[in-house]
């Protein structure tokens, strides 16, 4: 067929301008990396112990022309000003709120930024993690934030680390740095920062973000409580909802990173925080921030309690039952005999087999792309048996069964973005009542319409 | 359903009753229809309502489907901080603490996205 060898044309066109792509990225990160860090294998490894911040007895008139705006400031000052100059600040995650505060506290004066990121830029990255720009897709994040930053005050220090921060290599790396801002993306993350900088004595400042909320808090500083105080035991891992899934609202994120930077300078300068023992939360569509009083360091803590249980650190994905990123994960509830690939589901089309595809995501997301024969179902209509979304189901297999005399139990295909939730749905259409529906075979596409999209249709939209 | 609507502003409650208001946040809400404000006006009862029977009614009268998202056993689930009066829940008493008239109860599930 024509389309077929088109098809197979252009797949191999792609294929070389992402090869092309690939030398280029790795070119421009090799510039981009300078002397900085000329380790053999492109920064991948953590440089070992950093040499400590030189002590400045006084400003140069370069440093008071540059940050003469805050220097009149009585709450910073000289004093403030020469303590930031030599403190270090580890961030953890260079995403949305890692971006803007590295900014901020690079063009404030802070003496050494460390940069921790397993990730690289992606193109659905670039709505809020500010710093990574269009040309550093494919880069890793810490290199590209340095390079962001460097452009922005070359008088500070980067170090940027491209891996995770893993339980081997966090105690050494917080215990080379004054306070630690947790800008992470998962749960496991979120609680090896935590015990790590209560083995190493550091103060977090905390920030987390999703749709359109914002939450902070500054974490084992003066005697406050730890992370562990208020969350003695990780969230079940189907409670926890990523950026991918949920949504984000890119400044939201950005005015939560912000607000850690301020906390962070205000820490290292010796005005100290504002958060320690309380949590600020921010309601985007509100536009509203409340603060609430927490509760005091527990003295039962399993880390920094009277006599803690976790005195190095552990394995945080079995202690979360989650991994530390926040890709989406892949659910595995159906047997083959119940799925189909999008191949098989594209053969059939072609072949027009009689058969009702339904896509079970949420409105907001059908309205971004969908295939144009599919009966839209939210799963969340299906979970709770509504009526008038069963009925309408029931219409179409019924017409679809009239119009082509199909006698045999008929076929409904389920889709939704990544496979996951379509497999959720094809377990509740087995349940269906065969004496309403008739009998019904629902299966679902593997890798949804994702996966449509990278293997079937390369103009479908992936998001 | 009881807890969607405001019942309050009409008539001044009788003694017994006690009036509420519940916020969610951080994505607890999508667990109640995504209504983030509900103000309840709570059975009478000889006992005072306290944390651990507001749960309780919680449960029956508002959570329709997969409770165990937001509870655990008797208590809220791992992940969800609650707060009494824009204060955390620990220092009120936890469970036992008892409601009073026009309290604010508020279920923050946190976050974890950056």
């Amino acid at each position: 067929m024509a389309d077929g060898a088109e098809a197979a044309r252009l797949s191999a066109e792609i294929g070389q301008r992402e090869q092309e792509l690939r030398g280029l990225r790795e070119r421009l990160a090799t510039v981009l990396l300078g002397d900085a860090a000329a380790t053999e294998d492109g920064a991948s490894a953590f440089p070992g112990d950093l040499p400590p911040l030189p002590a400045q007895a006084s400003l140069s008139p370069a440093d008071i022309l540059r940050y003469s705006r805050q220097l009149v400031l009585p709450e910073l000052g000289v004093r403030g000003q020469l303590r930031l100059a030599r403190s270090s600040v580890l961030v953890v995650g260079c995403g949305g709120l890692g971006c803007p505060l590295a900014q901020y506290l690079a063009a404030a004066g802070i003496g050494r930024l460390g940069l921790v990121d397993h990730d690289v830029v992606e193109t659905s990255n670039l709505h809020r993690q500010v710093l990574h720009g269009e040309a550093r897709r494919g880069l890793p994040k810490a290199i590209s934030a340095a390079a962001a930053l460097r452009l922005l005050n070359s008088t500070v220090q980067y170090v940027p680390y491209c891996g995770a921060l893993s339980p081997r290599t966090a105690l050494e790396l917080v215990r080379q740095y004054d306070v630690v801002a947790d800008c992470s993306d998962n749960v496991p993350t979120r609680y090896l920062v935590n015990d790590a900088c209560v083995l190493a004595d550091k103060p977090l400042v905390s920030g987390s973000a999703l749709r359109l909320e914002g939450q902070l808090v500054v974490y084992n500083y003066h005697g406050g409580p730890c992370y562990r105080c208020l969350f003695p035991k990780p969230p079940p891992p189907e409670t926890v909802t990523n950026c991918a899934d949920g949504g984000v609202l890119g400044v939201v994120p950005g005015i939560m990173g912000c607000i850690q930077a301020l906390e962070v300078l205000k820490i290292v300068s010796g005005m100290g925080s504002s958060f320690s023992q309380f949590m600020l939360m921010f309601d985007a569509r509100e536009g509203r921030f409340r603060n609430i009083k927490l509760r005091p360091k527990k003295p039962d803590c399993d880390v920094c309690g009277d006599n803690p249980s976790v005195t190095c650190l552990q394995d945080y994905e079995a202690f979360c039952g989650s991994s530390a990123t926040d890709k989406c994960k892949t659910l595995h509830l159906l047997s083959s005999k119940d799925r189909i690939s999008v191949e098989q589901y594209k053969k059939l089309l072609d072949e027009q087999v009689p058969h009702v595809l339904v896509d079970v995501r949420p409105p907001v997301e059908v309205d971004i792309c969908h295939l144009v024969h599919a009966v839209h179902i939210p799963l969340s209509k299906l979970e709770e048996k509504d009526e008038e979304y069963l009925e309408y189901l029931k219409k179409r297999i019924c017409e679809e069964k009239q119009r082509t005399n199909s006698q045999t139990s008929f076929p409904v295909y389920v889709v939704c973005k990544l496979g996951n939730d379509s497999q959720k749905a094809v377990k509740i259409l087995q349940e269906l009542p065969v004496k309403e529906f008739g009998s019904v075979l629902a299966k679902d596409i593997k890798g949804g319409l994702m996966a449509w999209a990278s293997k079937i249709d390369p103009t479908f939209p992936q998001y | 359903m009881p807890g969607t609507v405001g019942f309050w502003p009409a008539l001044e409650p009788p003694v017994c009753v006690v009036v509420h208001c519940f916020y969610f946040r951080g994505g607890a809400e999508l667990l109640f229809d995504g209504v983030k404000k509900h103000q309840v006006t709570l059975p009478c009862q000889p006992e005072p309502w306290d944390i651990r029977n507001l749960l309780k009614w919680i449960r029956q009268n508002l959570l329709k489907e997969r409770p165990e998202l937001f509870m655990q056993g008797e208590s809220v689930r791992p992940g969800i901080l609650v707060l009494i009066n824009d204060a955390d829940w620990e220092l009120m008493g936890e469970l036992d603490y008892k409601l009073q008239d026009q309290d604010n109860v508020l279920f923050i599930s946190t976050l974890h996205g950056g």
